[in-house]
């Protein structure tokens, strides 16, 4: 799909808030899947090593379309690169959720299973978009994130109730990401100003409970009650975290400034 | 996804020493069976994983297997060294997607090697005990962005040139598996083709970055094809059985007479004085491998062999819980599955 066929509102208050929009989206896929990919050659089986890979290469994917369309509607003559590489700490616009460091693999199973009920119903909602890009991309990415999903999906539940040790783990898994979790559904600012393009996140909230309430007790897991929550990811205020994985993201791309790849 | 694994499945008959125990021998008919294996291998037949073997022919395709799939594996971490630090998104997505498809080679040749009566977790205790070998080209540190390229090019090269004749081994798991990891194989040496072209005729600083990879690997690439005939263990008794279908040197020859022509087109010099032209031979002539060094870095005084080891070993140890939660929720499911039909 190409960027080119986004309806770019008119207006340039809605055109910073649909390229924010966009950013937002795109750097959530695109550092999680940078985190993702610290996990090959690590992963506690081959077939992981393969599956985590596997769903990284999709989030590059979804970033790369959504980093593109985003650099179009801004009108800055930015393409995918210039945004993943060149833009510094405070300029992205991910959830805090996807820049927090791997942890075991059961962090990562519970971040992969927020993060991909969320994406997935996200995607769903997008389906129905009036810009074509957005509701294209939907479309391909809500079948890979069906996926995703249902691999961590799989795996809490065979942690949660495999043996003792994978129950407390997974448990603490949980409890090491829940505060992360309001974030994904609050109201960003500008998204009030693109009707029937974006989707409002506290709209997909209650399938989201649903969903991962089934899922938590069927693995014999409780949902955690966290004593803070994490916010600003959106407005470009991060952990501290994210300061060390751009460095490594980006150090080669901009040593080089202006070379092709 | 998943990757499927084409080689059909026996099942595994706990430790590696049970190959010994060729689960189709008969100890009695010896002499008839071994007539027919015979038979099979000069008739240019498969031997299937239900057909006789020799102790041998098993004990030397385990071996040959394991060590490929181990191969594949390690083989993940000098290019997975660079996932995070691609230079662009473009170039990350190849180089997931290139890794990736490596692990999966490590499946499909692990499943080849279990239809010989070996299990995969057995393998990869001999591999982080050290008592199976893997590649030693592995065993080379990736120090730039461009050894991104000088891997697909050269070391993806290589395997390729010693696994085309592997499509036609005698073993039918093995060569059924081969001709799939071919396939993807040629993907993997045009990109890394790809990358040095694009920084040979890139920036000054990207130029000498290609150079220096290719200085780097070049000699150690020679290696994986092996020592010279005459010193290799093996080749005679595998060509024998037809696992082997060409020498390590010819190999060899036919690499350097591809790469040649090919350095020239990305402008990188190949790190040899003595390469050049020989109109009798029809071939190129190139220098001494260091054999010593070859020697020197299987036996593990390589710049990456702990490294290499340690992590495979951390990333088993620290996965040990996971693989051990799966294996408790497939009994407890099993278990309850059964019960619930009973009920
Ligand atoms: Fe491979
Ligand atoms: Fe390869």
């Amino acid at each position: 799909m190409s960027a080119s066929t986004t309806a770019v509102p008119a207006g340039d208050l809605v055109r910073t808030a649909f390229a924010g929009y966009l950013l937002g989206l795109a750097d959530d896929s695109l550092i999680l899947a940078q985190r993702l990919g610290e996990w090959v050659t690590r992963a506690p089986q081959i077939e992981e090593d393969i599956a985590l890979a596997n769903i990284a290469l999709d989030l590059l994917g979804q970033a790369r379309t959504l980093l593109a369309c985003a650099g179009k509607v801004e009108g800055l003559g930015r393409d995918e690169d210039d945004l993943a590489f060149l833009r510094d700490e405070r300029e992205f616009r991910n959830v805090q959720l996807v820049e927090i460091p791997n942890g075991d693999f059961a962090v990562t199973m519970a971040r992969q299973l927020i993060f991909s009920g969320y994406q997935y119903e996200l995607y769903r909602a997008l389906l129905t978009s009036t810009d074509p890009m957005l509701a294209g991309l939907a479309a391909k990415a809500v079948k890979e994130v069906a996926y995703h999903r249902d691999h961590a999906v799989q795996w809490v539940r065979r942690l949660g109730d495999g043996t003792d040790e994978s129950h407390t783990r997974m448990q603490t898994g949980l409890d090491h990401t829940w505060p992360y979790v309001e974030e994904l559904f609050e109201r960003a600012p500008g998204v009030a100003a693109l009707p029937r393009i974006a989707a409002d996140p506290a709209s997909l909230r209650p399938a989201w409970d649903s969903f991962i309430g089934t899922v938590i007790a069927e693995a014999t897991l409780t949902i955690p009650q966290p004593t803070w929550r994490a916010r600003g990811g959106r407005a470009g205020y991060h952990t501290e975290y994210l300061g060390h994985l751009l460095p490594e993201m980006q150090y080669l791309h901009r040593a080089h400034p202006g070379a092709s790849w | 996804m998943h990757r499927g694994v084409d080689a059909p499945r026996t099942p595994a008959v706990g430790g590696s020493a049970a190959a010994e125990q060729a689960p189709a021998k008969p100890p009695d008919t010896g002499a008839h069976l071994q007539q027919r294996f015979d038979a099979l291998i000069a008739d240019d037949e498969r031997i299937e994983p239900r057909d006789w073997m020799p102790t041998g022919y098993r004990k030397t395709l385990i071996r040959q297997i394991a060590q490929h799939a181990h191969s594949e594996i390690i083989g993940m971490q000098p290019e997975g060294n660079w996932i995070t630090r691609a230079p662009s998104l473009r170039r990350k997505a190849i180089l997931i997607a290139k890794v990736q498809d490596e692990a999966g080679h490590g499946l499909y040749l692990y499943s080849a090697a279990e239809t010989l009566g070996v299990d995969r977790e057995d393998l990869l205790d001999l591999l982080h005990e050290g008592k199976q070998k893997y590649s030693s080209i592995f065993n080379y540190p990736t120090l730039s962005w461009a050894d991104m390229g000088a891997i697909g090019w050269l070391v993806d090269g290589a395997a390729i040139m010693n696994q085309v004749p592997l499509c036609r081994c005698s073993y039918g798991p093995y060569g059924r598996a081969m001709v799939r990891v071919c396939k993807e194989e040629s993907f993997h040496q045009r990109q890394g083709f790809d990358i040095l072209h694009t920084l040979s005729h890139g920036t000054p600083a990207q130029q000498a970055m290609a150079q220096d990879a290719v200085d780097r690997f070049w000699w150690p690439s020679l290696m994986m094809f092996g020592p010279p005939d005459e010193r290799s263990a093996h080749t005679a008794q595998s060509t024998a059985w037809g696992i082997k279908r060409l020498g390590n040197d010819e190999l060899r020859q036919r690499f350097v007479d591809i790469c040649v022509p090919q350095a020239r087109a990305l402008d990188i010099t190949l790190p040899d004085p003595d390469l050049r032209w020989n109109e009798n031979r029809g071939h190129y002539d190139f220098g001494a491998v260091d054999w010593a060094e070859l020697t020197r870095v299987i036996k593990g005084d390589g710049p990456c062999n702990e490294q290499r080891i340690q992590r495979r070993r951390s990333a088993h140890e620290e996965g040990a819980w996971v693989r051990e939660a799966a294996d408790a929720y497939a009994r407890k499911h099993h278990n309850s599955s059964a019960a619930e039909a009973l009920a």
